[in-house]
């Protein structure tokens, strides 16, 4: 494929003597939105949380093979992991505001970036609320503190936080999974006019979202990347019987 | 047995069976005080208070903990001493009796919190279980939520003998410190802690006495290291069982 | 009324009986100790050397001791313990040596106050030859509350979310800046709890510095680290146990028990308020 921002090759994962990942091999396209599904425990989460080594927090692990990110293996020694991580950006499962105002909430990641430039950082948290279609509700009480915020709200508020230090590449675990429907929606929405500027990587446990949401679709089972095409191939016609139990419900 | 460090006319002993005696006998004797009392009341809390009342009385019961161990012991030679002078008819009342009742005020406040947070993380569903059977509310403590939490509240009970093991200057103070083995409650006793505080100011540096006084402190700190140790234990392996 | 009805309501005030024991127990020493400490407290009773023997005057050389001997615990116990509480929780590896590190401290904050002193008196006065001062027995005083404030640090910082953490790296913060900006403010006053507590308990304290400092009677204030001093608590001690007119000393000592509990009770009672705050900024 074309236009690869992110390369597998590869890819294990342990943790303990648990192989969590077995061989992965995937390419991820630049300004599209992938999918991960696949049933609980697949290590859909771990491979996201492998892509900004987010699991380096975890002792106990080990990794093989590469992950390439344009074209730079970032498990080479030699990368600083704090650098990986203000490239990619990620959402969390449940939102994770800090308690803190809605504005240091936002402007936190630039503030550690060593930017105190206040015009700029006011800037930067107007934008990236806005790009995160938040603006128009908090704009009268950004000294408010987040918690305040509704469940969708803190969400947006998050992707918000994510977006201000402008990161190529977005990493999302299953961002709606604890939200209403309609907060969902919005949610979903949002994510679409976001892939013009970034690459997203989004796991999800709910198939129809995945099916509306994505442009690839990896299906992930026992740690096997078992099937990853075109969404539209993935959910009409999947190559292996496995994927098409899967995508119609006959377990997980 | 017998330590007797500055005999005159025959050799110098360094026995601490007496003390060890004295020490287990105050510490059990606190015990038999502070457990009934400490389960009451930690199960007063966590079953019968309402929310309010609990959120005033734990802190108070954290007050107790507060006090320095020196003016409980105070307290033992002011007070509780005379008072059991008086009702035993005795000429005074610094006695092993008077050391167990002062280390179970201190020993309370451990076993009482303790307990309380091992009755309160016992499942709603083994009460509601039992609820749901038609028992009543003082059968489900009695017979569910006690049996229940039986490991923490056993490790409270041992972290609370812990403390009275090592505690020094209550006893020391309201004990009466008599080196003999005791044969009652109402004899005075001598425990481990006493007899370094009493004699470690007064012996020269590195003389046998001093040696074997810090072989005291030695046999203290391995004898209240197991009774943590178990202690720990058994809370862990409750704490799991729980998760 | 049925059988178990009636045996539900007396388990109930047994248990009742239980607790106002334990409550009447505290009344009790409080109310015997102001009611004839507090007509002992005077301006001149704080301010005043003890006179003729410490039958008369004040107390203060064993109030400035005590709170000299506090500080020195505080330099010792805060940096270190915090420092301890922060490398473990958030640095160590989850593995057999720091579960062990764990369970050793744990232990520790269980090992008698007099062993402490012991152990003060062959580290402090003897091998590192300090002598019997303020500072051997502010030391000892210090290793005694450190496990209890790495403990209770360590459990301030365990109840800050881990999304915390985790969402400042996401954002691109080194492990530091993950913990000072994101970690530490809301665990700090839960560590300050759990470590004025600590300090509390180590003002009360007799046994450590029976050996390593402490005083009978000295008619001047300490006026270097390197004297000994007269404490609150070995003062109590000295005028109930070994003074000559113990009877006649008596409203000294219950004097000094009052100040003394006073003390600590302040104390507590700045801790308990740190507490509430906390609870009311909970974070979710």
């Amino acid at each position: 494929m074309e236009n690869a921002k992110i390369k597998a090759l590869d890819f294990n994962f342990y943790y303990g003597a648990h192989h969590v990942l077995k061989n992965v091999s995937a390419e991820v396209i630049a300004n599209k939105v992938t999918g991960i599904i696949g049933p609980s425990g697949c290590g859909k989460s771990t491979f996201l949380r492998s892509i900004n080594r987010m699991n380096d927090v975890i002792s106990d692990v080990k990794v093989e093979g590469k992950i390439l990110l344009d074209g730079k293996n970032i498990y080479d020694p030699e990368m600083d992991v704090v650098d990986i991580r203000r490239q990619v950006g990620m959402v969390f499962q449940k939102s994770n505001p800090f308690p803190k105002s809605i504005f240091d909430n936002v402007a936190y990641g630039l503030r550690i970036n060593g930017i105190k430039d206040k015009y700029f950082i006011q800037e930067r948290v107007e934008k990236s609320l806005k790009d995160a279609a938040l603006w128009g509700e908090v704009k009268d009480r950004l000294q408010k503190n987040a918690f305040e915020l509704s469940g969708g709200q803190q969400q947006r508020l998050c992707i918000a936080r994510t977006l201000a230090v402008e990161p190529e590449i977005l990493l999302m675990d299953e961002p709606a999974s604890a939200l209403d429907p309609t907060a969902t929606l919005k949610i979903e929405e949002l994510i679409h006019q976001l892939k013009s500027k970034y690459t997203i990587i989004i796991v999800t446990h709910n198939m129809q979202q995945a099916a509306r949401i994505s442009d690839y679709t990896a299906f992930f089972m026992l740690g096997e990347l078992v099937e990853y095409d075109l969404t539209s191939m993935i959910f009409t016609n999947p190559s292996k019987k496995i994927t098409e139990d899967y995508i119609t419900g006959r377990f997980g | 047995m017998t330590w007797n460090p500055t005999a005159s006319y025959t050799e110098p002993e360094y026995g601490i069976g007496a003390m060890i005696i004295g020490t287990f006998m105050v510490s059990i004797g606190a015990l038999a005080i502070a457990v009934p009392l400490g389960i009451g009341t930690a199960a007063y809390l966590s079953d019968v208070a309402s929310p309010r009342v609990r959120e005033i009385i734990k802190p108070v019961v954290e007050i107790l903990a507060g006090i320095p161990s020196v003016v409980v012991g105070f307290l033992g030679i002011v007070f509780v001493g005379p008072a059991i002078a008086k009702v035993f008819h005795i000429p005074n009342g610094l006695n092993a009796l008077n050391g167990s009742i002062l280390l179970a005020v201190m020993a309370i406040p451990t076993i009482v919190s303790i307990s309380e947070d091992a009755l309160k993380s016992v499942p709603r569903s083994f009460t509601e279980a039992s609820l749901a059977l038609g028992g009543t509310k003082w059968q489900t403590l009695a017979r569910v939520k006690i049996p229940a939490a039986m490991s923490g509240i056993i490790a409270a009970c041992m972290l609370g003998m812990g403390r009275a093991i090592g505690e020094t200057m209550t006893v020391l103070m309201a004990t009466g410190c008599a080196q003999a083995v005791p044969h009652g409650f109402l004899d005075s006793v001598r425990t481990m802690t006493t007899t370094i505080a009493i004699e470690l100011g007064e012996v020269p540096f590195n003389t046998t006495h001093y040696y074997a006084l810090f072989a005291i402190g030695l046999v203290l700190f391995i004898i209240t290291f197991i009774v943590n140790m178990i202690s720990e234990m058994v809370l862990h392996k409750y704490q799991k069982v729980v998760k | 009324m049925k059988k178990r009805q009636l045996q539900e309501i007396l388990g109930f005030n047994l248990l009742r009986v239980c607790m106002v024991l334990v409550l009447l127990t505290l009344a009790f020493i409080l109310y015997d100790i102001i009611s004839k400490g507090a007509g002992k407290i005077s301006w001149e009773f704080l301010t005043a050397m003890p006179r003729n023997g410490m039958k008369e005057g004040g107390i203060l050389p064993a109030i400035v001791g005590t709170v000299l001997v506090t500080v020195i615990t505080a330099i010792l116990s805060i940096p270190f313990g915090m420092g301890a509480a922060i490398y473990l929780n958030e640095y160590a590896k989850d593995n057999n040596l720091t579960r062990l590190i764990r369970m050793s401290i744990r232990n520790l904050s269980g090992v008698p106050s007099i062993v402490y002193g012991l152990f003060g008196v062959i580290l402090f006065v003897q091998a590192m030859n300090i002598g019997t001062c303020v500072l051997s027995a502010g030391l000892t005083l210090g290793l005694m509350t450190l496990p209890w404030t790495i403990t209770a640090s360590e459990e301030a910082l365990k109840n800050v979310p881990n999304s915390f953490r985790e969402g400042a790296l996401a954002l691109g913060a080194t492990k530091w800046q993950a913990i000072r900006t994101n970690v530490l403010p809301y665990a700090i006053s839960g560590m300050l709890t759990g470590t004025i507590l600590g300090l509390s308990r180590a003002a009360g304290e007799t046994a450590p510095i029976l050996f390593t400092g402490a005083a009978f009677y000295l008619p001047f204030l300490p006026r270097s680290l390197f004297d000994q001093f007269m404490a609150l608590p070995y003062h109590l001690y000295i005028m109930s146990t070994q003074h000559h007119a113990i009877t006649q000393v008596r409203p000294i000592a219950y004097g000094t028990a009052l100040v003394l509990i006073t003390a600590v009770f302040a104390m507590n009672l700045f801790a308990t308020i740190l507490r509430y705050r906390l609870r009311k900024t909970k974070m979710e």
